[in-house]
Parts: structure tokens; C-alpha cells; sequence
């Protein structure tokens, strides 16, 4: 075929219209490329009586991908809706299905908060992937009707000595730094984790938090005929074609060419204009309905905001601003441009949205209306190139009982623990083989400092954060006068999900439960991001069914509902998934933030007694010493989550009542690891002892220092205050040992008749790793 | 919600108070992001805050002028170089140039639009590091006599907020003597440089004392447990120091 041929023919593709799609039956259809399986383009040709058009082939092939359509976990992920108590929904204003969640924060507040994933993006360019993860889960936010006040970025990457993972991690932190810093919010926590199984697929999740009051919230509908639609924000360029179908619901393969294209280019400056001028169409009340573009852009805008709504919509995609004029109807449809959003205007409102438009100076064009029809129309130069149900579309994809089943190797792995293996003999026992321990621990990827990170990142603009990283939760002051206030903690631990799925993702909400509840604030809401392998493979669709049936449960059990999330699957290179990886975010609410509780002790605590509360077992399996040594079998920790309930009670109301100064929480690395970071926090040392906690639970010194078992913490209590504090967890009846005292004068941590660690050994240690690789 | 409360959309302007009667306009570009925190130590400080839109030309009759810290035009080209042309500058620089020498203080992105429009000498260029950074940031007070720092100690030790990926002032040699020589220099890092700023130098002031220009934030250390370390309140002597300037006649 020539050239001219070439362009006649597809220009005669692209002009696909619902006629000739009609007249032209057996035309053949790239689906597979789009990422259709045959027995999904063959239910679109039933759906719609004919074969798709070009246009309605590429709308159906995004919308209905693993990433829009849910279509693996949807089966699994109803748990999260049915396991509900009406005392959990008492707080809920908007549930899980709309852009995120909304919870009452009282006094006519509110708060929305939802993490994403935004992982192959990232493996493939970091810098934009990382970004344009925050630019995605800030714009759900506003969605909502809300400010955006805060983000956190839980991250994992492969081994921290691998040549490409300094090359993930630089990109995706200056990525998550330029455009997070340069809309205003402060990056408050998150995690960074080292483990050679996420080489091949960095695990970058986002989390964004933002507050309005009840008559602000805003829902993602196309209602009222003869409402006008508009796209408004960046032009439509050729970025980000088909992302989610190619990038997110296929495994990496090295055989075919690079996806660097299928990438989105973020650009902040745009962004922060887009919110603050979508904050003022909110207080105009001049949109009816708006919903962000992200995954599948207007593909999944028009079809979601008609679907949602009471009527149908039509559109002239000519209409849509170009940053490149050749793109085709199916690639406008599909691209994912950042930037943009689309809302619903009545005809009244025109005007005065157009002047919001245009002070801010934002592009937008009218694309077309609301329709009585119940179908989204879309027309090409007034031909019709799309005419379908949008629920088809939007929500009636494809759903997948995927087959799974317990892996054969998991009982083996189970049963292969740290201290009968080869990785556990010679464990420390003398108090200088312990202080080498623990310094190293500390110095160890996963436990060193992570300030090389989170340097990078802006913690103060806003003026209302009243803790961050390294403290256990982030803390945002909602409400100036009243110091009302929320905090926000994420946590996942791949190791204890990988030997026992259920159970782990129960341990990432206990953490997560009890990281908020030590910065002192009642535990509120969930929302979770769901990192797994391909689905495809039993084994791992056994792991998403445990991790999701264990994350339910518990969530029952504490209280908390799930308000919202995201699942990512397909992390996995070749045959070898990732660890399963459910990513928990916590939200907390402070009915003053001034009562917070931070995660160290000051020179100004001096005397001040230091407790742990709770009961240390033998628990080193999955733990952070045995990965230093190279292990991971056995079982994780034990979950008792009424004892985490308890625990979480106890931190809460000493906080509240002014019990105590300081508190951590015990998790990753333990009772020694507690110790060391409460100590750097403000650089003050203490004086403890193990005896009467080695005596109580009957372990010795290293597992005391080591063993991670859970619903833990360490709390430093004012002499004043210390016969309270002991009736109170006596009343209760919670474990609680007294271990020794701040010590101002002192410059190092000192267990008794154990070791003396001076402060800056230790500190130099832990700030040394992330620099000594990363520079 | 209060009277007092920043309002989460819109105008964040105070009502005014009777403290002072003092009223404190903030420039808002597209890409500004600390013009709230502005205005809320300005109220802290007991004044009254007024939002100034790039775009207008009037300046409200303020008695003094913030530019605060952010990403103005998304400093694509160079940061600071498009806000210099907006219309609300060409009002601002007039007025700090005039016989009133109208009292303006450029924080971080406001530093380098300060410099653009050449009301301050130098530049700032990118981080030696060239990373991001913030910290909390020690700074020592060069010249305690201009219209924003005269509530400080001559040589006292401050800590207030760093946070910029353009941090690193540069000038040359012959600038940098003059402004040393003329106690023109009104801060200095403290400890460690975290930019590779020349002769360390953090903010500077204009002969007259009425113009000056700094990196770090002093707007992010006016609340004790929202700022440096959680304590800090170092950075109200900015704001209180303007009032005293504004009471005491100079205005």
C-alpha cells in the first residue's frame, strides 16, 4: 500500500462512523492491541447490536480494563461494603464509588481523602509517573468539592544497591517534590521501603486529604436536560494514550517496544490554577456535576458523568482544545492529558463560569449538553461516531470470578522460621554484639533515616501542619479556631502479607490504626491501595482474596470503614509478582491538634518515666533483623486486635488528658529501633532497663530489642502524671512496664547492663544510608 | 466559621482590626502558594491582610506589601522573571521607589520577583545541590534597623523554615562587597550553607531599608507547634516589625 493509501485508509478508519460500522459488519477490529480479550470485544458487539466504531472500540477498550473496570477484584472488593456495621456508616457522607471518599468531621466540616497508585508509570519514566500520580489524586479531591490540604506518598523500590533503582528513586522523589511543592501542599508522611522484589515494579502510591464544609460537596452527575458539558484546564495532547489499558493491566514484557509514549506529562503550574479556580466555581455553585480526567480522559468523564446522571449526553468532539491537531476521535478519547476537568453547567450559570475561566486565565470549550435519551452521544464533525448506554460503558464491564487457590509453597514457607534456620544462629547476646545490632539495624535501607526523601518535599506550606515525618502520623488543623484537626498515617508490609495474607493486611491496618492513635487522634476512616501480582495466576488471586477478605474483617472489628481506594495489579515481571502489598491509609480526627502527641522525647522531658505497654512474644519471623540476615519464612505477628483497640484508647485519652509527652508506636524493628528513633527525634538520650520486661514476658534481651510483635508502644509520662497513667492501664487491663527514664544530661541511649549508644554514633548512622547511595 | 479564620476559598483579606488600623496587602500570581500563610501572620502579627491580584493596578492604599513565596507563572522561564511585567508590580516597585517608600517584603519566590524587577541586586540560581530542600533553617540577623527586621537583636540567631530548589544568591564580587560594606547584607546562614549562597548570605535589604528580600519563610514560624521543630515563632518579628516601623511615623 503507498503512503497516500495508507492515510485514505486511515483516515477512513478514523472516520468510522455508527453507520458504517452498521454497513460494514466484518471490518477487522485491532482489540487486541487495545487490550480487549476476545470474549470482551465479542459482549461489546453484542452490548451494542453491531461492531463498535473505531471510537466506541477505543472508549470500551480503556473503560473496560483492569484499572477502570475493577473487573479482577470487583467480586472481592464488594467485602469492603457489605462488612459494615450502621455505627461505621454514621460518619460516612460519601461512600466508596464516587471520585472519594467523604467523612463528617462535625461543626459542618468535612473531610475527603483517597490513595492511588500510580506504579508502571513510574517503573517506565519516574520523574512524570510520580508526578503525575500526585496531579491524579489531587484532582479526585477536588472533585469532591474540597481544598486539597495534604498529600503522603507511601514508596517502594528494588534492592537499594541495584544500578536502576537510584534511577527510580531519583525521578519519582523530584517528581513527587516538583509537583506536590509547587501546588501548595505539604507532603506530611508516607513510607520508603527497599526489597528486590519491586525491581522490576517501584510501587509509587498517593495520597491526597482535603477539607470542606457539607454544602460544598460536589458529586461526579450529568443531570438536568439541556445542561450544558465543558471541558475545561490543559489542551488535549497525544500523552498518555491508552495508560491504563497498556500500562496497568498487562505485565511488563522486555520482548515488545518500549511504552514510553503511553506516559502522562504533568505540569503543576496549571494544576494549582485549576484548583484554585475550581474552589471558586464551588462557591459560585456554578457547576452542577464535575469529575476529574484521569485514566481513559473523556472516555471515562462522559461516560461516567452520563452514567451517574439522569439523562444521557451529547458531544462534539471537535470541540475539544488540541495541544496536537492530528490526534484522531479514538485517541482524544482516550489520551491522558493532565490538568483537565469536565463539569456540568445549567445555562444560566454560563456566563459567570466563563469569568472565573477567564481570571485564571483557563482554557475550556462547551463540548455539548444533557439529554433525555439515557445514551451518550458523540459526534465528529456532526457525525456520529459514538452512540451507546454509558452504563455499559461505565460500570456494566466485564466482572471476572478469577480461579485461586492457597500456592503449594506456602506451607513450606510457613513452616521454615527464623530461629530454626540457618539465617538465625549466632543471634546477638552479649550487650556489644546487641548495640552492633541495632546500630546496624538502624543503619539498615529500610530503617535509616528517610530525611534524603522527605528533605525533598515541603511539610510546611499551609501553615496548619502540626506533625509530619518522622512523627507516626502526619496532623493537619482543620479548623483554626477550634483546633480541630485530622492525621493520617499509611502502612504496608509486603513480607508479612507475603507469608500469610490474611493476617498481613489485617497487620498494615493495626499499624496504621495504631500510628494514628499514638499522634493521639480517634481513628475514623480507610482507604486502601491494593498492590498485587498479575490475577491471571492463582496464586496471586489467592493473595488479593485473603488480603481483601483479612482487611474487611478487620476493618469490622475496629470500626473503621473503607471509604475508598484503588487496586493495581499486573506487578509483577515474567512469572515473579511483587510481595502482595495492601497499602492502608488511616484517618484520624483531633478534636483539638494542640493535644497531639509527637514521637520523641525533648531536653524539656528530662526525668519524664518511659513505659512500653503491651506484651512482647517471640515474634521474628518476617521481621526487619531476619531481612537484614537474609530470611523470610515462618509466620508474622500475631493480630489481637482488641488489644489494639485497647492500646488505641489508652494513647488517645493520655493524650488527650495530658498523660503523657511522647509516644511511638512499636512496628518495623521493634522495641530497640522504637528506642533509637525516639531518641533522634530531638537528639535526648534515656536510661532503660529490660529486666522487668524480659522477667514479664519471658524472652530474653535481643528478642525484647527485636521481636515485632504487635498492638505496642512507648510513651514517656511526666513523674506527675505516672499514677494516672498506671491506673489507667491497669483499669483497662493492659500490660504496661516501667523501662527506665529521659535523661537530658545524657548523650546516648542506655540499656542497662546491655550497652551505652552515644546519640551521634547512632545518628550518623542512620542519616548516612540514603546519601551514601543516593548522593 | 469565624471572622478571624482564613476562609478555605476566595479573599482571605481580615476584617479590619483596631489594633494597628495597619493594612497589609499580599500579591496573589497564578502559582502563588503562600499567600494564605501571609495573610494569616499578618493577622497573627494584629494588622489587617488585603488580597492584591496580580492583574489589578490598584494597590488598596496598603501600608505595606508582602510578595509571598510560591511558583508564580510556574517559573518556567526563570523564576520570578514573568510576575516582574505583572501590572500590580509595576504599582508596587513605583511605590517603594517613591518618597513614601512604601515597606515590601519578598519571601523566597517574592525574593526572586523582588530581584527581577531590580529592587534588590543579584539573582538567585539553582540549589548547588540542586535538589529541593526544607529544613528548618538557622539564620542570624545582619542589620536590625530596616522596616522589616528593627523588632530583632543585631546579631541574634533566628530558625525559621528553608524550602526552594532556586535558593542560591549570586551577585557579583563588586555587589557583594558594596552590600557588605553598606550593611546591606540582612541575613546569613547560620552553620551550614544548604544552597552555596555567596558569602552566605540569606536575605538582603535596598539602601533606604524599606525593600527586602529572603529566602527562607518567616510566615511558616509565627504560630508555636505549626513551625520550625514544632515550637517555633521566630519569624513574627517580620510582621511585628513592620507595625512598629508603620506606627512610628515612617510610613
Amino acid at each position: 500500500m503507498s503512503a497516500a493509501e495508507q492515510t485514505a485508509e486511515q483516515k477512513k478508519f478514523n472516520m468510522d462512523t455508527v453507520a458504517n460500522a452498521a454497513a460494514t459488519p466484518d471490518t477487522e477490529l485491532p482489540w487486541a492491541e487495545l487490550g480487549l480479550k476476545q470474549n470482551e470485544f465479542e459482549e461489546v458487539v453484542k452490548v451494542l447490536g453491531r461492531r463498535p466504531t473505531a471510537a466506541e472500540l477505543a472508549m470500551y477498550s480503556v473503560m473496560w480494563s483492569e484499572h477502570c473496570s475493577y473487573k479482577s477484584s470487583k467480586n472481592h472488593l464488594r467485602q469492603f461494603g457489605d462488612k459494615v456495621t450502621e455505627e461505621m456508616k454514621k460518619d460516612m457522607l460519601v461512600g466508596i464509588g464516587e471520585n472519594a471518599g467523604v467523612t463528617n468531621l462535625g461543626d459542618g466540616w468535612a473531610v475527603t481523602f483517597k490513595i492511588e497508585s500510580h506504579n508502571s508509570p513510574t517503573m517506565i519514566e519516574p520523574y512524570q509517573g510520580a508526578a503525575t500520580g500526585i496531579g491524579g489524586i489531587v484532582r479526585d479531591i477536588i472533585s469532591m468539592g474540597a481544598r486539597p490540604v495534604a498529600v503522603m506518598d507511601p514508596l517502594r523500590f528494588g534492592a537499594i544497591d541495584h544500578p536502576d533503582t537510584a534511577r527510580v528513586i531519583h525521578g519519582a522523589v523530584a517528581g513527587i517534590g516538583g509537583y506536590g511543592n509547587s501546588l501548595g501542599l505539604p507532603n506530611i508522611g508516607g513510607e520508603v521501603v527497599f526489597d528486590s522484589v519491586y525491581q522490576g515494579n517501584p510501587l509509587v502510591n498517593a495520597l491526597a486529604v482535603g477539607i470542606m464544609r457539607h454544602e460544598d460537596i460536589r458529586l461526579a452527575n450529568a443531570s438536568g436536560l439541556g445542561n450544558k458539558v465543558v471541558l475545561f484546564g490543559a489542551r488535549t495532547g497525544g500523552d498518555g494514550i491508552g495508560g491504563a489499558s497498556i500500562l496497568s493491566s498487562e505485565s511488563f514484557d522486555d520482548t515488545k517496544p518500549s511504552k514510553r509514549p503511553a506516559v502522562q506529562v504533568g505540569d503543576p503550574f496549571a494544576e494549582k490554577v485549576l484548583i484554585e479556580c475550581c474552589l471558586e466555581l464551588f462557591k459560585g455553585s456554578l457547576v452542577e456535576g464535575i469529575q476529574d480526567l484521569g485514566a481513559a480522559g473523556i472516555s471515562c468523564a462522559t461516560s461516567e458523568l452520563a452514567s451517574n446522571g439522569d439523562g444521557g449526553m451529547d458531544i462534539e468532539l471537535t470541540s475539544v482544545l488540541l495541544r496536537d491537531p492530528s490526534l484522531t476521535p479514538g485517541e482524544i478519547l482516550m489520551s491522558e492529558s493532565q490538568e483537565r476537568m469536565m463539569a456540568v453547567v445549567s445555562p444560566e450559570n454560563v456566563a459567570a463560569f466563563e469569568a472565573v475561566m477567564d481570571k485564571w486565565a483557563v482554557e475550556y470549550s462547551w463540548l455539548g449538553e444533557v439529554t433525555d435519551t439515557n445514551r451518550l452521544v458523540i459526534k465528529w464533525d456532526g457525525e456520529v461516531i459514538v452512540d451507546v448506554d454509558p452504563r455499559t460503558v461505565a460500570h456494566d464491564g466485564p466482572v471476572y470470578d478469577r480461579p485461586y487457590a492457597r500456592p503449594e509453597w506456602q506451607d513450606a514457607l510457613q513452616a521454615d522460621t527464623f530461629k530454626a534456620s540457618e539465617a538465625g544462629k549466632n543471634l546477638p547476646a552479649t550487650g556489644g554484639e546487641l548495640k552492633a545490632a541495632l546500630v546496624e539495624l538502624m543503619s539498615s535501607p529500610n530503617m535509616c533515616s528517610k530525611s534524603w526523601v522527605t528533605n525533598q518535599y515541603d511539610r510546611y506550606v499551609g501553615g496548619n501542619t502540626a506533625l509530619a515525618t518522622p512523627d507516626d502520623a502526619g496532623v493537619i488543623r482543620v479548623d483554626e479556631e477550634t483546633g480541630m484537626g485530622v492525621a493520617l498515617a499509611t502502612d504496608a508490609n509486603g513480607r508479612y502479607t507475603f507469608l500469610d495474607p490474611y493476617h498481613g493486611a489485617q497487620l498494615a491496618l493495626a499499624e496504621s490504626y495504631r500510628n494514628v492513635a499514638t499522634s493521639g487522634a480517634v481513628p475514623l476512616a480507610v482507604s486502601d491501595c491494593l498492590n498485587f501480582g498479575s490475577p491471571e495466576d492463582p496464586d496471586v488471586m489467592w493473595q488479593l482474596a485473603e488480603a481483601i477478605r483479612g482487611l474487611s474483617d478487620a476493618c469490622m472489628e475496629l470500626g473503621v470503614p473503607v471509604t475508598g481506594g484503588n487496586v493495581s495489579l499486573y506487578n509483577q515481571t515474567g512469572a515473579t509478582p511483587i510481595h502482595p502489598t495492601p497499602v492502608v491509609a488511616m484517618l484520624g480526627k483531633f478534636d483539638d491538634v494542640a493535644r497531639r502527641t509527637p514521637s520523641g522525647w525533648r531536653a524539656d522531658a528530662d526525668g519524664q518515666a518511659i513505659y512500653l505497654l503491651g506484651t512482647t512474644f517471640d515474634e521474628l519471623d518476617g521481621s526487619e533483623f531476619a531481612n537484614i540476615r537474609g530470611h523470610l519464612g515462618g509466620l508474622p505477628p500475631k493480630v489481637d486486635l482488641t488489644a489494639e483497640k485497647t492500646l488505641g484508647a489508652i494513647l488517645i485519652n493520655a493524650s488527650r488528658d495530658g498523660m503523657i509527652d511522647s509516644a511511638h508506636d512499636l512496628s518495623e524493628g521493634g522495641l530497640g529501633a522504637a528506642l533509637g528513633e525516639m531518641a533522634l527525634r530531638y537528639g535526648v538520650g534515656a536510661r532503660v532497663a529490660l529486666d522487668d520486661l524480659c522477667e514479664r514476658d519471658g524472652v530474653d534481651a535481643f528478642t525484647a530489642l527485636f521481636s515485632e510483635s504487635q498492638a505496642r508502644a512507648i510513651v514517656a509520662v511526666p513523674r506527675s502524671e505516672e499514677v494516672r497513667f498506671n491506673d489507667m492501664a491497669t483499669a483497662r487491663n493492659f500490660p504496661v512496664v516501667r523501662l527506665g527514664v529521659v535523661d537530658a544530661s545524657a548523650t546516648s541511649l542506655e540499656i542497662q547492663g546491655q550497652f551505652d549508644l552515644d546519640l551521634n554514633e547512632l545518628s550518623e548512622a542512620h542519616e548516612a544510608t540514603l546519601p551514601k547511595y543516593f548522593g | 466559621m469565624s471572622a478571624t479564620e482564613l476562609p478555605l476559598i476566595g479573599d482571605y483579606s481580615t476584617p479590619n482590626t483596631e489594633l494597628s488600623g495597619a493594612r497589609i496587602g499580599v500579591v496573589t500570581f497564578p502559582g502563588t502558594l503562600d499567600d494564605r500563610d501571609a495573610a494569616r501572620a499578618i493577622r497573627v502579627a494584629g494588622a489587617e491582610a488585603v488580597s492584591l491580584w496580580h492583574a489589578d493596578a490598584d494597590l488598596q492604599n496598603v501600608d505595606a506589601v508582602i510578595i509571598p513565596g510560591g511558583f508564580s507563572y510556574g517559573d518556567y522561564l526563570r523564576a520570578g522573571a514573568i510576575a516582574r511585567f505583572a501590572p500590580m508590580m509595576g504599582n508596587i516597585i513605583d511605590a517603594a521607589n517613591s518618597d513614601a517608600k512604601l515597606p515590601v517584603l519578598g519571601i523566597c519566590n517574592g525574593f526572586q520577583i523582588l530581584t527581577e524587577s531590580h529592587l534588590l541586586p543579584g539573582s538567585m540560581v539553582k540549589n548547588d545541590h540542586l535538589k529541593f530542600l526544607c529544613r528548618d533553617q538557622v539564620l542570624r540577623v545582619e542589620n536590625n534597623t530596616t522596616a522589616w527586621t528593627n523588632q530583632y537583636g543585631l546579631g541574634e540567631e533566628i530558625t525559621i523554615v528553608l524550602k526552594n530548589q532556586d535558593g542560591q544568591y549570586v551577585a557579583d564580587e563588586k555587589t557583594l562587597d558594596a552590600l557588605e560594606a553598606e550593611g546591606r547584607v540582612a541575613f546569613s546562614y547560620v552553620g551550614w550553607n544548604p544552597n552555596g549562597s555567596r558569602r552566605n548570605i540569606a536575605g538582603i535589604t535596598n539602601a533606604a531599608g524599606n525593600v527586602v528580600g529572603l529566602m527562607p519563610h518567616p510566615e511558616h514560624a509565627v504560630e508555636a507547634g505549626f513551625g520550625p521543630d514544632h515550637t517555633g515563632t521566630d519569624g513574627l518579628g517580620f510582621f511585628t516589625s513592620v507595625l512598629t516601623h508603620l506606627v512610628g511615623g515612617q510610613k
